[in-house]
């Protein structure tokens, strides 16, 4: 059984500072997806309102949360944004929170609560002997 | 092939070389302006990431090139062409994991070699062209239209 959780239970039960998307604290998370390196975020992640949970402050993090419609970017271990990442955040509407808590925590307590993982569903190449 | 439909939009971004903190950014104007035209979601999403996959190999691994995009009633296009190396075996870049990446590119995230395989899977064709110390030409086409 998975559940979705708002962004707003994402930030209570991770502990979180919201530093940026206060306008969607009611928003839904469909599921969450943790990595740094994103080349794979770009692979798995298939649907809107996804949470990446990362240790990257690569400015191309947010530049793929554009792109992928993320539901939120949550920073691990106190990893902290620049003022300049935030701006550019609040104007293209991607919430940032920012945690205490390790990777391995962060996933273990947003697993517990039922927040399911983001999983690429198949694409016709995948199997071409049994596409149909 | 069936005739194609008249053109709805037509817009040419410039990449410039040696641009780090601006890559990425045309496939979120990209996902503006096909939201704007009203394309369906899918597509925009997919077309989102097969633009910023396109993106970063240029910013990655040539001297800059340009992104054309294309919108007709059946179908969504995305043209890459850039001046560089060129890509010596295109079917070796085609796998799934083989990347040249630089380490500055590694550093932030890049390199696992997905990028291609990605916008494989993510665009209903891809073709690719490519010229040794010429320069590398891609097609990314989504059709339209298929519920
Ligand atoms: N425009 C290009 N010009 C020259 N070589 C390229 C170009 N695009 C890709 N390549 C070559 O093809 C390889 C595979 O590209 P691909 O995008 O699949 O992976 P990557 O860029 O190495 O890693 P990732 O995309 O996962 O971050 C690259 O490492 C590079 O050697
Ligand atoms: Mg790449």
């Amino acid at each position: 059984m998975t559940t979705k959780l708002k962004l707003g239970d994402v930030a209570r039960l991770t502990n979180a500072e919201l530093l940026a998307g206060e306008e969607a604290l009611d928003f839904e998370i469909t599921q969450a997806c943790a990595a740094d390196l994103l080349s794979d975020v770009l692979a798995l992640v298939q649907d809107e309102g996804v949470l990446l949970v990362t240790g990257s402050l690569a400015p191309q993090v947010l530049r793929v949360a554009e792109v992928l419609g993320l539901g939120g970017l949550l920073f691990v271990r106190g990893k902290r944004p620049t003022e300049a990442m935030c701006a550019y955040a609040r104007q293209a509407s991607v919430p940032l929170l920012v945690t205490e808590l390790s990777m391995f925590e962060t996933c273990g307590a947003l697993y517990c609560e039922g927040l399911g993982g983001a999983r690429r569903k198949r694409f016709p190449k995948d199997y071409p002997d049994d596409a149909s | 092939m069936p005739p194609k439909e008249k053109l709805l939009h037509r817009r040419v971004f410039i990449l410039l070389p040696g641009n780090l903190e601006q890559a990425g950014s045309v496939s979120g104007d990209v996902r503006r302006e096909l939201v704007a035209l009203g394309v369906e979601q899918d597509i925009v999403r997919r077309a989102g990431v097969v633009c910023f996959e396109g993106e970063m190999n240029i910013a990655m691994y040539s001297e800059g090139g340009r992104i054309i995009l294309l919108v007709a009633d059946d179908r969504v296009e995305l043209l890459f062409s850039d001046r560089g190396p060129g890509i010596p075996d295109i079917e070796l870049a085609r796998t799934p994991g083989y990347s040249t990446a630089p380490d500055w590119a590694r550093e932030l995230g890049f390199g696992a070699g997905m990028g291609i395989p990605n916008m494989e899977h993510q665009s209903d064709r891809l073709e690719i062209r490519s010229r040794l110390e010429g320069g590398t030409v891609i097609r990314a086409v989504f059709r339209r239209g298929r519920g």
